[in-house]
């Protein structure tokens, strides 16, 4: 699109193709998660009437319902929109970044990294609630997202392959001793498997507090490297002909992305598949347009979220699938219904 | 060829005998023995070690029908069968990773790929948690549950034929829908089963005993010499799939053939042992770099996760702290090599 627009007489007063299209498109998704934002707090064990919920925010009383809504639906929701927020960006961030069509913030050893200092706060510090978790699972992805980006990094820069790569290695190797930890120690392997299965149920709102500041400057920085990203598609060579500073930009994305994938890791435990899947779906949607991309993803990824969210509510009612399983499940279909179109989309 | 020298650009060792002559590498061949050393030597270490400690003259003695009582059943009917079954089983899962590599043209591809382990996890989890079975049921549903996955992923995968690509991704995503639904399972159960259930699922030789050796090893025996049987059209697909239909491999049946032997070998561990990950990953990929070949060899891979698994097993039970599962050890150590591997390779190419 870029080379066709270099070749009009004037670029600048020619409407770009379909930006129209998204825009539209934008107001869609934004009306459906405001839909599934006032569906999460109405349907679950009990379903609540819209008018409830109503009162509830506005004319707060001593009623079951009501408290209800308050001190679970409320919060639940919050940290859903959150965290698909902080995830749907992650991905599409990681994908421009590593430029693979299977990137998935995991492979960064975000989840390995959260997992494993989560292992270590309960089987060796004996730290039961979640909010104590909190800073060790943000810790962990954060430094074990350093280590392989040390280990996948060459002189040169980073290479895609070999970052995918290290994310692997060290996965494999804190898998191993995390699930060493938790076979000798039962309190452990008893908190893992909760807390890796990846749910949004249980988090108090005030949890989301420290870790929105980090999310913020994040979302600055996406926005920044919106542009650079797009020159970088084409190759750091032509990226940096037209003024971009590659390896700058990569570490600025990176950065960014780290903080995104393991704020809503730490939050919510791993969840699959919404930072691979939503950023194709964008993709799909508006083409090779980074910014547009970010756009999508941030609304995009809630609404998967979201609504696997209430589907883990009403598949098995009255008990509840966690929100992890239920993205899995709800995302490889698309994944393999992806690659079995003619042409996958290669990045 | 009467007389003339053929180049092979390495050296070999030629064996004749009247009408047969074997052709062999010098450098593999080396290797193999070195390995075969290894690996009885480690052996000999694991019959000797535990709790109850004998001396190499004991174990021989046992071993040749010289001992009885105490020392006779520890060796022959205790350690003997987990040696045996670390080294058979590591064996199949050596060739069962390098078919799939050589057929994948992916350094990285694995019976694992295509959900196999996850499956099989999941048929287990199903017997050990809703059935509450015995030992043949649990190998029954991680067999079917297996088998049923690899089938799933290459149906989903084919569209005029299956492409090495396309597999690879299909395989990711049915691996981790199971993934997640193992997750929820093992959420759903008591404490305890569900910690027994996580042991098996990271593999390990615990009570193997002869039976089961048996069984598994007369299964791998016949797998092995299918597996031997195909090297020769396997050589040629890795050329790519026009120049080996050019040459007269019949291409989709080949490869569709290689992926039953390849999940079969896997299969085979996995039923007796859990799903033991890494060694069908590792063990071509360090046969190929001990052995300085240019592609994937059958022989040098097998005799690698042979010694991989029994060093794992043995740092499993006697090094680490407190017993684990023989996959815990494998994936460490298999994260760590591919690590090491990684970071080197990265330094040569500056």
């Amino acid at each position: 699109m870029t080379a066709l627009a270099l070749r009009r007489d004037d670029p600048g007063t020619v409407p770009v193709p379909g930006s129209r299209r998204r825009s539209i498109g934008l107001a869609v998704a934004l009306g459906t998660l405001l839909l599934l934002l006032v569906l999460s707090v109405m349907v679950g064990s009990t379903a609540i009437a819209p008018s409830v919920v109503w009162d509830a925010l506005f004319h707060p009383a001593a009623d079951i319902d009501q408290f209800a809504i308050r001190d679970y639906r409320l919060p639940r929701t919050v940290v859903g929109l959150v965290v698909g927020v902080a995830l749907g960006v992650a991905g599409a961030l990681n994908q421009a970044v590593t430029r693979n069509p299977l990137a998935d913030p995991g492979i960064l050893g975000v989840h390995a990294g959260a997992s494993f200092a989560v292992t270590v706060a309960v089987g060796l510090f004996g730290i039961r609630d979640i909010g104590g978790y909190l800073w060790f699972a943000f810790a962990g992805a954060l430094i074990v997202t350093l280590m392989v980006l040390a280990l996948g990094s060459t002189r040169q820069g980073q290479s895609p392959v070999v970052m995918v790569l290290a994310g692997v290695c060290v996965g494999a190797v804190l898998r191993g001793a995390g699930s060493a930890l938790e076979l000798t120690n039962p309190a452990a392997f008893d908190a893992m498997r909760s807390w890796n299965a990846g749910s949004i149920v249980g988090r108090p709102v005030d949890l989301l507090w420290p870790v929105l500041p980090f999310f913020a400057v994040a979302l600055v920085l996406a926005v920044a490297v919106s542009g650079p990203l797009d020159a970088m598609a084409l190759g750091d060579e032509l990226a940096a002909a037209q003024g971009v500073r590659p390896a700058v930009t990569r570490i600025l994305a990176i950065v960014a992305l780290t903080l995104l994938a393991g704020g809503g890791t730490a939050i919510a435990g791993p969840i699959a598949f919404v930072g691979l899947m939503v950023p194709h779906v964008a993709r799909w949607i508006v083409g090779p347009h980074q910014r547009w991309i970010f756009a999508y993803s941030l609304l995009l990824a809630p609404i998967l979220l979201l609504a696997s969210d209430i589907l883990g509510r009403v598949v098995m009612h009255p008990s509840e699938i966690p929100v992890g399983v239920v993205t899995a499940f709800v995302g490889a279909p698309v994944l393999i219904a992806l690659v079995r179109r003619s042409k996958a989309s290669g990045l | 060829m009467s007389g003339a020298r053929v180049d092979f650009g390495r050296r070999v060792l030629v064996l004749r005998r009247r009408r047969i002559a074997v052709r062999l590498d010098r450098r593999s061949a080396v290797v193999c023995a070195l390995l075969t050393l290894a690996a009885a030597g480690t052996a000999a270490l694991a019959l000797t070690t535990g709790s109850y400690h004998l001396g190499t003259g004991q174990v021989l003695a046992a071993l040749t029908g010289g001992e009885t009582g105490l020392v006779h059943d520890i060796v022959v009917e205790w350690r003997l069968p987990r040696v045996a079954a670390a080294l058979i089983f590591g064996a199949a899962l050596g060739v069962s990773g390098a078919v799939f590599q050589s057929m994948l043209r992916n350094p990285l591809a694995d019976p694992g790929i295509i959900g196999f382990s996850q499956g099989s996890y999941t048929g287990a989890l199903l017997v050990i948690l809703i059935i509450d079975g015995g030992y043949w049921q649990l190998v029954g549903g991680a067999l079917a549950g297996g088998m049923a996955t690899a089938l799933a992923v290459y149906v989903l995968a084919y569209r005029r034929g299956v492409q090495g690509f396309r597999l690879i991704v299909v395989g990711i995503g049915v691996s981790a829908v199971l993934e997640s639904l193992n997750v929820w399972l093992i959420l759903q159960a008591e404490l305890e089963q569900a910690m027994a259930a996580a042991a098996w699922g990271a593999g390990s030789l615990n009570g193997v005993a002869w039976d089961q050796v048996a069984t598994g090893g007369a299964c791998i025996t016949v797998l092995l010499l299918v597996a031997g049987a195909a090297s020769r059209p396997m050589r040629q697909l890795e050329l790519g799939d026009d120049a080996a239909a050019a040459q007269g491999v019949p291409v989709s049946s080949t490869r569709l053939g290689l992926i039953v032997v390849g999940v079969a070998l896997t299969a085979t561990v996995t039923a007796a042992s859990g799903p033991i990950a890494f060694i069908s990953l590792l063990a071509p990929q360090i046969a190929r770099r001990l052995a300085r070949t240019a592609g994937i060899t059958l022989v040098p891979a097998a005799l690698t996760g042979a010694l991989l698994c029994l060093v794992a097993d043995y740092i499993a039970q006697h090094v680490a702290p407190t017993p684990l599962p023989v996959g815990v050890v494998t994936v460490i150590l298999g994260g760590g090599y591919l690590g090491r591997l990684l970071f080197t390779e990265a330094r040569r190419r500056l």
